[in-house]
């Protein structure tokens, strides 16, 4: 086993040890799935990523930033092998016509129904939304990888992005004025439309909030889960809990496969749900 | 005895208490919808798995913050 010289490798080897001999602290929970500087293959090695700074910032390539450019070598090539399917005929057979499958599942149940006319135009950004968000939720199962999206930052952008998606679609459609006017129903009496017109206001920007932590705390939430219940054999200091312990894990494991796909499709569903509302809303 | 950990435990409980209650009253109507009509399972069981998807969603914004609490400094 490679050891290297700074403190972080030695550190979780050491937090493993001292919870074999008996203090439970947890704090190596949180280690693994938060961000750092190498990837830990444990049995084989770690790899240190380098350090880059740039202009008085601090642009490293972090574990996160590496799996995040995997995600997106994968997504192209995926992309690239089923847009070839397409070049003898317009019937797509194979790996194609599964591809195919996923994106009329997403243009017919999420796209269509929430935006209506029009629907078109948004839908290259939805697509990528929901390729993305599955395939980094499916790629924190294999091992020796991490979920991008358990972290505030990534999902956060997302989420920043799907606003801007929002607010612009909104704007173009009816101009800048209008649009703003019609986020407060008309009819209302004259009293309370400077409450209501706040609690619009602020609901602008929650809703994105509400997206950007239900996606991270979902992901976080389910690899918390999987490490507690491994680290259960080193509390209980026994190896007879081990059964039960990977009986438990597998079934939250395949709970998360579940999760995985249920949580990129509500938040495509619900950024297709704002864009709807923004670009339609004359009720 | 540090109260981060009690106020996380205390508080975790409590955000189970009020998901299992709200996602228990969902299914049991979308249940009992789905054995009135058997024609209409699938529209019900999507709108299901949404809305369970959504009321999860503000569970675990209780969620995040016990974990702060029972991770943070100070």
């Amino acid at each position: 086993m490679f050891f290297g010289n700074t403190g972080e490798t030695i550190a979780v080897a050491d937090t493993l040890k001292k919870a074999a001999q008996g203090s439970s602290d947890p704090s190596w929970i949180m280690h693994h799935v938060m961000d750092a500087n190498y990837i830990n293959f444990e049995p084989f090695g770690t790899l240190y990523l380098p350090h880059l700074h740039l202009f008085g910032l601090d642009l490293s390539i972090t574990k996160y930033i590496f799996f995040i450019f995997i995600v997106g070598i994968i997504l192209l090539f995926i992309c690239l092998l089923a847009a070839r399917g397409y070049k003898k005929s317009l019937i797509p057979k194979g790996f194609t016509n599964f591809f195919e499958i996923i994106i009329l599942f997403v243009r017919d149940e999420i796209v269509k129904p929430s935006i209506g006319k029009g629907y078109e135009r948004y839908l290259p950004y939805l697509l990528t939304l929901f390729f993305f968000i599955l395939v980094s939720n499916l790629l924190g199962l294999v091992p020796f990888s991490t979920t991008i999206t358990g972290n505030v930052a990534v999902t956060g952008t997302l989420a920043m992005i799907s606003f801007i998606a929002t607010q612009y679609s909104g704007m173009k459609n009816h101009g800048v004025l209008k649009y703003i006017r019609g986020l407060v129903p008309s009819g209302m009496p004259i009293m309370i439309l400077p409450l209501m017109a706040v609690i619009e206001f602020i609901g602008l920007f929650t809703k994105p909030f509400a997206l950007c932590i239900r996606l991270f705390a979902n992901m976080v939430a389910g690899h918390i889960v999987i490490f507690s219940l491994i680290g259960l054999i080193f509390i209980m200091h026994t190896l007879y809990v081990a059964p039960i312990s990977v009986g438990f894990v597998l079934f939250i494991e395949i709970l998360e496969l579940l999760v995985a796909g249920i949580q990129a499709y509500v938040f495509t569903m619900l950024t297709a749900l704002f864009i709807g509302m923004a670009v339609h809303s004359d009720h | 005895m540090e109260l981060g950990w009690l106020s996380a435990g205390l508080g975790a409980g409590l955000v189970v208490i009020g998901a299992g209650l709200g996602i228990g009253k969902l299914a049991g109507s979308a249940l009992e919808a789905m054995g009135r009509q058997p024609e209409a399972i699938s529209p019900i069981r999507t709108a299901m798995i949404i809305a369970a998807a959504l009321i999860e969603g503000v569970a675990f914004f209780g969620l995040v913050i016990c974990i702060l609490l029972a991770f943070g400094k100070a």
